[in-house]
């Protein structure tokens, strides 16, 4: 099938078009240079702004954790539900949506592609089902690495090449895309009641700190060659005063980083961004952080963007879980997975007028806005543990237009307001900048070469807004701004189109996109880990690696390793 | 004002919250009737299920709505409304009034789970029996009734008034077991028969029981007798009550009052009284 979008704006960072005038033509797919314009169906987007399709770095759609906690919170979905039309299932909202719906409300924001960040390896399978059932959407998982037995044991030997084989086999046999630390080592401390206060605390029996685990993993990912980089959710997350131990995780890896490339991604980075000695004292680290990361260039981070509103926090670290609990006194879930890592869920309440919460929507919103380059930070909101995705297009109103901001500064706790950064801020991002935190960057950080872009050869992903910047003021109309990001004109799909004026019109089965990490020697499989499979694990070593078989749409990538 | 007559009997459940006063204000009935409602997985409107009447009567009449007929399939009737009246000669399904603002619903009948629930405000007034989650609730919710009345004549079901917090329920017959689960205020007089754990983690708030109840939870300590309670202005039980606090598990102060006279086997209490 041939397409033409004729006259569009097009915003297409990674090769360097901001805001033409232009045309794009898409041809079984792909984008190509041009199609015969006589037979190919053409979209008139004068007026329209053009995009790649979407990418989400960090958003938990899918999985173990994800099911417990829709099951958890009925009360979640009554209110928001959309019944089945002759395209689309029927499904409910609001904070975890049920995986239809995710597919549908990504497409109709122009979102294309969503990574799932937290994969325990042994609900692999579990994720992967759900994976088949979220419709549209190219998805991705990283499995959850930095607190699994053999990882740990064979960093503490000192046997890099040995743990990269090894997480080579992880990660094709859970057929997973990037190494995932969540945590690191606190997860395995929480095993036994505890948890590790800084990266040079000691994991209970294993002999071993999380700033070893954080540059053992980085270095393994470096041998492998993989796409993205190490995924980390930090120690100490969601604690006033953690920013410094921010700093000191992205400090550890400094030296890692090849000339020019990337080492470390560190996620929702709001929630680790907090200053203050409690919650009395609370306050934002986001200048803090926000100058390490202008000065450095080995590292991306997300946002995590706080949204006021009722919403359902669910991560690996279960030590948080807990505290979350404790501070709440809402009804929680708290998980152990095995050898492998924990997990929890409590829903969550956002405020204005909350101190704390207040300070935490700043800090989102000050990190994105003080560090420069949007090429290092990207537009999420931890779904759902800030907000649901479907609030992106408030969070693009809030970077693009100060009287967004102002307008919700004024409705937010006094005390917060007057010590927020925001109001001294006058930067507003341009569509340019915007098509980079929610697009470009973020494939330019995962490595996915034919995404992200408009160049000829990409998959033919593009989103269509109805948003005309030669003629609308979005410092001054946010508000049409807002709609036009939330209900796409047009939302193509591999050359399809499935969005058109914010409604599905096509039904289509997305990918799961997978790495085939090829390593010279086959990581050793030895007696005793088979044993310790057989001794520690419900699924046994043989039932354990999720076969392709298992994907309806698989994707794989493959990736030379260096070992 | 409206009255609506079912044409026939209903099989499937019909869920019918434009069946509210607020929605009817101002419109004809020939605009009534083209009102949308869903009967089991089918889309059909009023007009296609109830036959409509308007009966010219006082503009003070004009946000009333009479219902007769054996409504127990439908739903959500009087959901959301601000103002006006319903009345109902039949028995009506679940979810009546639910996040009702305003007005008042009277039912001639029996009313199915979930009456009131989450309501705002406004009366529901129940001549029959009510089933259980009577202002409980959604499942999973923590948001009770906060504020408004309910009033029911004959008995209810389980869990009445689960995470209630301001407001009032007067059960006039019997209740089931727990009454006032998760409780953080308001007021839950049963002037029957209640079932076990009354208050079961409560933190706040009044529970009345002027009948039989089996036992209290352990997790509630006996304060004091009392010679007479109010359940509200203008209406108070001149007989004696055991006053129990808790639940202590939540390091509650909810009131429990128990009849003295009805409930001669806790009388072993008032031995900590001395």
């Amino acid at each position: 099938m041939e397409l033409l979008i004729k006259n569009g704006l097009v915003y297409d960072p990674i090769n360097g078009v901001d805001g033409e005038k232009m045309d794009i033509a898409v041809k079984d797919g792909k984008i190509v240079g041009k199609v015969d314009e006589f037979r190919a169906k053409t979209i008139d987007a004068s007026g329209m702004v053009v995009m790649p399709g979407g990418i989400d770095i960090h958003a938990h759609i899918a999985g173990g954790k994800v099911n417990s906690g829709r099951l958890l919170r009925p009360e979640d979905h009554f209110r928001d539900y959309e019944p089945k039309t002759p395209i689309t299932r029927s499904g409910v909202g609001y904070s975890i949506p049920s995986t239809f719906t995710t597919g549908y409300r990504y497409a109709r924001m122009g979102y294309t592609t969503v990574m799932d960040p937290a994969m325990p390896p042994l609900e692999a399978k579990h994720t992967h089902e759900e994976f088949n059932d979220t419709p549209i959407i190219d998805k991705a998982s990283y499995p959850l690495l930095g607190d699994w037995w053999f990882v740990l044991e064979y960093l503490r030997e000192g046997n890099i090449k040995e743990c990269a084989r090894h997480v080579a086999w992880m990660i094709t046999s859970t057929k997973g895309y990037a190494i995932k630390l969540v945590n690191p080592g606190g997860l395995e401390a929480w095993g036994f009641g505890g948890n590790v206060t800084s990266i040079d605390d000691q994991v209970p029996y294993f002999c071993i700190t999380p700033r070893e685990i954080i540059r053992g993993l980085c270095k393994v990912n470096k041998l492998l060659n993989l796409p993205h980089t190490i995924h980390v959710h930090t120690n100490n997350l969601g604690k006033p005063g953690n920013y410094t131990t921010t700093l000191e995780t992205l400090k550890c890896v400094e030296d890692l980083a090849d000339e020019g490339k990337l080492a470390i991604h560190i996620t929702h980075c709001q929630f680790s961004a907090f200053k203050g000695d409690d919650w009395r004292t609370f306050e934002s680290g986001a200048e803090d952080i926000a100058n390490y990361v202008n000065a450095h260039s080995h590292l991306t981070m997300d946002m995590g963007q706080v949204i006021f509103t009722d919403t359902t926090t669910m991560t690996a670290d279960g030590p948080f879980q807990f505290d979350l609990y404790q501070l709440s006194g809402n009804k929680w879930v708290n998980h152990d997975v095995e050898t492998e890592t924990s997990s929890g869920i409590v829903p969550f309440h956002y405020r204005r007028k909350s101190y704390v919460h207040a300070v935490q929507w700043s800090i989102g919103l000050e990190l994105a806005l003080l560090i420069k380059d949007p090429w290092k930070i990207f537009l999420t909101t931890d779904h759902p543990n800030a907000g649901p995705f479907t609030a992106y297009p408030k969070i693009i109103a809030w970077l693009m237009s100060k009287k967004a901001r102002e307008k919700t500064l004024k409705k937010i706790h006094p005390r917060a307001r007057s010590r927020s950064l925001l109001p001294s801020i006058d930067r507003e991002l341009s569509f340019y900048e915007i098509a980079i935190m929610t697009r470009a960057g973020q494939a330019k950080a995962l490595g996915l070469k034919n995404k992200g872009h408009l160049g000829v050869g990409a998959d033919a992903d593009i989103a269509i807004y109805n948003f005309n910047p030669e003629t609308t003021d979005q410092s001054k109309k946010y508000k049409a701004l807002r709609m036009a990001f939330k209900r796409a004109a047009y939302t193509i799909k591999s050359g399809d189109v499935v969005v058109k004026d914010g409604e599905v019109i096509k039904n289509a089965k997305g990918a799961t996109i997978w790495l085939d990490v090829k390593t010279s020697e086959q990581a050793e499989i030895s007696e005793e880990m088979k044993r310790r499979f057989k001794e520690y694990w419900t699924v046994e070593y043989e039932n354990y690696p999720v076969t392709e078989r298992y994907l309806e749409v698989s994707h794989p990538m493959t990736v030379k390793a260096d070992v | 004002m409206i009255s609506l007559y079912p044409k026939r009997e209903f099989k499937f459940p019909i869920i019918a919250e434009c069946i509210n006063p607020n929605v009817f204000a101002e419109k004809k009935p020939e605009e009534i009737s083209k009102l949308k409602v869903w009967e089991g997985n089918k889309q059909k409107t009023i007009g296609e299920l109830f036959q409509i009447e308007e009966q010219k009567a006082n503009p003070s009449e004009n946000e009333a709505i009479t219902i007769k007929g054996d409504l127990s399939k439908v739903r959500k009737i009087g959901a959301g409304m601000k103002s006006g009246e319903i009345t109902i000669y039949g028995n009506v399904g679940t979810h009546l009034g639910e996040e009702m603002k305003g007005g008042k619903i009277t039912v001639h009948g029996n009313v199915g789970g979930w009456a009131g629930s989450m309501m705002k405000g406004g009366i529901i007034e129940i001549h029959g029996n009510a089933d259980g989650y009577l202002g409980a609730p959604y499942r999973g919710s923590t948001e009770g009734i906060s504020g408004g009345k309910i009033i029911v004549h004959g008995n209810v079901g389980n869990d009445v008034g689960n995470h209630m917090r301001k407001g009032i329920i007067k059960i006039y017959g019997n209740a089931g077991q727990f009454v006032g689960f998760r409780m953080h205020k308001g007021t839950i007089y049963v002037q029957g028969d209640c079932g076990d754990r009354a208050g079961a983690c409560m933190k706040d708030g009044t529970i009345i029981v002027g009948g039989f109840i089996e036992s209290v939870m352990p997790t509630f300590t006996i304060d004091s007798l009392k010679k007479k309670v109010k359940v509200e202005e203008g209406e108070a039980v001149e007989t004696p009550f055991y006053l129990f606090l808790g639940d202590l598990t939540e390091n509650g102060q909810g009131k429990l009052y128990v009849s003295k006279e009805k409930n001669p086997h806790l009388s072993h209490y008032e031995r900590f009284l001395k």
